[in-house]
């Protein structure tokens, strides 16, 4: 028994050292590093949450924007490629017209015809009638450059034209555009010739072709509110008007000219897309109407390559044309020209950071309340846990106090017997002379009453710690507390007690031993009585079944438990009584007992007001 | 009438050395015994012949209950009073129904340790006048 003991000490020891470090481990440190780690967490479910939702959102968005922006700028090209091969293709047909013009009316008419003043002006009427302005006016040159005859607005006869850069050239080909020059009449033009043989030297039928409506061939390609077309020749002089400033417009022409076309000569069927085949079918037509054009192959290859070049802000499409050195340009700032494009993108960003701003959003509110929940779980599991630890204690408390009343009984009954004994003897004759006899009486009567007070005492701890008592029988608890009230009417008369029963539902029973829910009422009633024991009032009992549970409230409206008070009101040994009037065993044995029933008391108290106590036990089902 | 004979059987001997003195000198003639196989082979001799045993409920070895039922198996006419020292009230009341006169909780008032042993000692010795005047009726009828 002794080992028993002293097991149940140390235990009870260990115990309490435990629950010590736990306590200033949790007062010093925890809350710290749970704030932090509680912070961390949170911070780890947010970054998590936006990972996982910007991933995909970003490869989705990102697939989509490249597609699309791939998509539109091909559309886009496309169909500037489209609009400037066109309108190559009109300058082409202007230009070789012209030609044509001039070489029909040489081959049509002899160098003596043409060299009359009269014929010339007819045909170029006949030109004019036929083409509008474009035709200005038509000479006749022979190989030394003498103007032989002229007709046009310039008066310009007997001109020497020998030393002319055009002239130089023209004589030596079939036939010849000159770039865009002044020459003698001060305005801009160029010139159109035909050479013809007669008598083995060369003459030239030339025209000159009005620039402005060469311009407005060109001028009509407007495109957005930056979109414009010019042409400038290999020495990057512009040979249409423009409103355009262009610097170095001789290194741009450079930057135009199509740049690959030894690599496209060795791989021709890479050369560019469809449109430039039927574009080459287009050319070939032009070329059979042309018979005479001789063309260089890389020329060809030229012809049919559009070149791209985004130079700054700027996006140029250009082609060479046909027929001369020529380069046609167009361009048009890229921010206009993709206007539309750079409006979806600007939608899309919108939508994007407002998206993302959502999905931040929502993962700092997600993470904060899902670490507010684990920290609201782990607060209620903490609470737990201080039940299980407290429910511990108590039990490790009650062993102990059963092994002590065990221990001290035996030598108390002792001790009581031997006094007895004392007395017994006292009572023979030889000491009834004795002065003291009265005190020793007295002494005796004293050992005897304070070991019958221990015995109380042992007794009341031992049948909290004893085994479930074999019989346990339904509980009627609505009948039962009656009856205990009863038992408690006279002496709430003095006192001023009233008590009030209330019962919500008739039946209420549960499995317990009839004494000791008899002994949990009596506690409680008479707890609750002394609390109101100078004032008097009212006190509440009523029962109720929630959930399976029967609970009974005993409720009163005396002086109440202060608060450190409340927090060992179950201890054993606690009580407020004064000495001899309680032994604290009360409450003690009235948890034990419900605790037993695997039910659960508790207490809810305000100084000067009242205290409730809640008792709830398993019900028995009413199906029966 | 003779002195009542009890056999006073617990292992703490102090207590029982201190309540046999209290009971001789109160007129009793008073064995003891410090565990239940002791008493029991007080009872089977014949020099003493207990009427009334006053026997522990928690003992070590062979306990309370156990010997009760032995003592009432082999001496149904001794009348037993359990005494309980601690959390074993639901041992002694199970003791009652197994044949103990009553149960008493030590310590107990020596008044009414004597009040209860003369009831058992005044039953068992009518139990047995009865069974002397029933033999007597037998003995009587087969003589008539």
């Amino acid at each position: 028994m002794e080992k028993a003991l002293q097991k149940t000490e140390s235990n009870s020891q260990k115990g309490d050292s435990q629950s010590q470090r736990s306590e200033s481990h949790s007062q010093n440190n925890e809350s710290k590093t749970d704030k932090s780690y509680y912070r961390t967490l949170s911070r780890n479910i947010m970054f998590t949450v936006i990972i996982v939702s910007f991933m995909p959102l970003i490869f989705v968005a990102g697939v989509l924007f490249i597609q699309f922006t791939t998509t539109y700028t091909a559309k886009t090209t496309a169909h500037l490629d489209t609009l400037v091969k066109k309108h190559r293709q009109n300058i082409d047909v202007f230009l070789n017209e012209r030609q044509n013009n001039i070489n029909q009316l040489a081959a049509m008419s002899t160098f003596e015809n043409l060299s009359d003043h009269a014929f010339l002006e007819r045909q170029l009427a006949i030109l004019q009638r036929e083409y509008g302005e474009v035709f200005t006016d038509l000479a006749v040159l022979n190989d030394q450059g003498e103007q032989i005859a002229y007709a046009g607005p310039f008066g310009l006869e007997g001109a020497h034209y020998k030393d002319a850069e055009w002239f130089k050239v023209a004589i030596k080909q079939p036939h010849y555009i000159s770039d865009v020059f002044l020459g003698m009449r001060g305005f801009p033009h160029f010139t159109v010739t035909t050479r013809q043989f007669k008598d083995g030297k060369p003459w030239i039928l030339r025209t000159s072709v009005h620039f402005q409506a060469f311009t407005d061939l060109v001028e009509n390609i407007r495109i957005g509110k930056t979109g414009v077309a010019f042409i400038l020749n290999q020495n990057g002089e512009f040979q249409t008007h423009t409103s355009l400033k262009i610097e170095n417009p001789k290194k741009l022409y450079q930057k135009m000219l199509p740049t690959k076309i030894e690599f496209e000569a060795k791989l021709p069927e890479n050369i560019d897309d469809k449109g430039s085949f039927t574009e080459s079918d287009v050319d070939k037509k032009s070329n059979s109407t042309q018979s005479k054009r001789n063309s260089v192959e890389s020329r060809d290859r030229r012809e049919l390559s559009i070149e791209h070049r985004h130079i700054g802000n700027t996006l140029y499409v250009a082609t060479m044309l046909q027929n001369k050195e020529w380069v046609l340009i167009f361009q048009q700032d890229a921010g206009d020209a993709f206007a539309d494009l750079n409006r979806i993108r600007l939608t899309a960003l919108i939508a994007f950071t407002v998206g993302g701003i959502a999905i931040i959003a929502m993962a700092m509110i997600l993470s904060q309340r899902m670490v507010a929940r684990i920290v609201k779980s782990e607060g209620e599991k903490e609470m737990m846990n201080q039940q299980v630890i407290e429910h511990g204690r108590l039990a490790a408390l009650g062993e102990m106090a059963a092994g002590i009343a065990h221990e001290i009984n035996n030598p108390v009954a002792i001790m009581v017997e031997e006094a007895g004994w004392i007395k017994d003897l006292l009572a023979e004759e030889e000491f009834q002379k004795s002065e003291n006899l009265e005190e020793f009486t007295r002494a005796l009567d004293q050992i005897r009453k304070q070991g019958l007070r221990c015995r109380d005492i042992t007794h009341k701890l031992l049948s909290f710690a004893r085994p479930a008592e074999s019989g346990n029988h339904i509980i009627n608890i609505n009948e039962m507390i009656a009856e205990t009230v009863n038992l408690f009417a006279h002496e709430a008369k003095f006192s001023n007690i009233t008590f009030e029963q209330h019962f919500k539902q008739n039946n209420l029973q549960f499995m317990a031993s009839q004494t000791e829910i008899q002994q949990i009422l009596f506690n409680l009633i008479n707890n609750a009585m002394d609390a109101m024991k100078d004032i008097g009032g009212k006190i509440l009992i009523s029962t109720s079944k929630e959930d399976k549970m029967v609970k009974i409230n005993v409720e009163d409206n005396g002086s109440g438990i202060s608060q450190e008070h409340l927090a060992r009101i179950f201890d054993p040994f606690f009580t407020t009584k004064p000495v001899g009037k309680g032994t604290g065993l009360g409450l003690y044995i009235c948890y034990g007992i419900i605790n037993k029933l695997g039910g659960n008391i508790t207490v809810k108290s305000a100084l000067n007001e009242g205290t409730v106590f809640t008792i709830s036990v398993p019900a028995i089902e009413d199906q029966e | 009438m003779n002195e009542p004979r009890l056999l006073l059987v617990d292992d703490e001997v102090p207590f029982i050395e201190a309540i046999s003195k209290r009971l001789k000198k109160r007129n009793f003639n008073v064995d003891m015994a410090h565990s239940g196989m002791e008493a029991l082979e007080k009872l089977s001799k014949d020099d003493f012949d207990p009427e009334v045993v006053i026997l522990d409920v928690k003992m070590p070895g062979m306990d309370g209950i156990e010997t009760l039922e032995e003592i009432k198996r082999k001496h149904p006419l001794v009348e037993v009073i359990m005494l309980t020292g601690h959390a074993t009230v639901p041992s002694a009341i199970d003791g009652m129904k197994k044949g103990a006169f009553d149960y008493l909780m030590k310590p107990c008032d020596m008044e009414v340790l004597v009040t209860k042993v003369g009831e058992a000692v005044a039953k068992k010795r009518a139990q047995e006048s009865k069974i002397i005047e029933a033999r007597m009726k037998d003995i009587m009828r087969r003589k008539g």
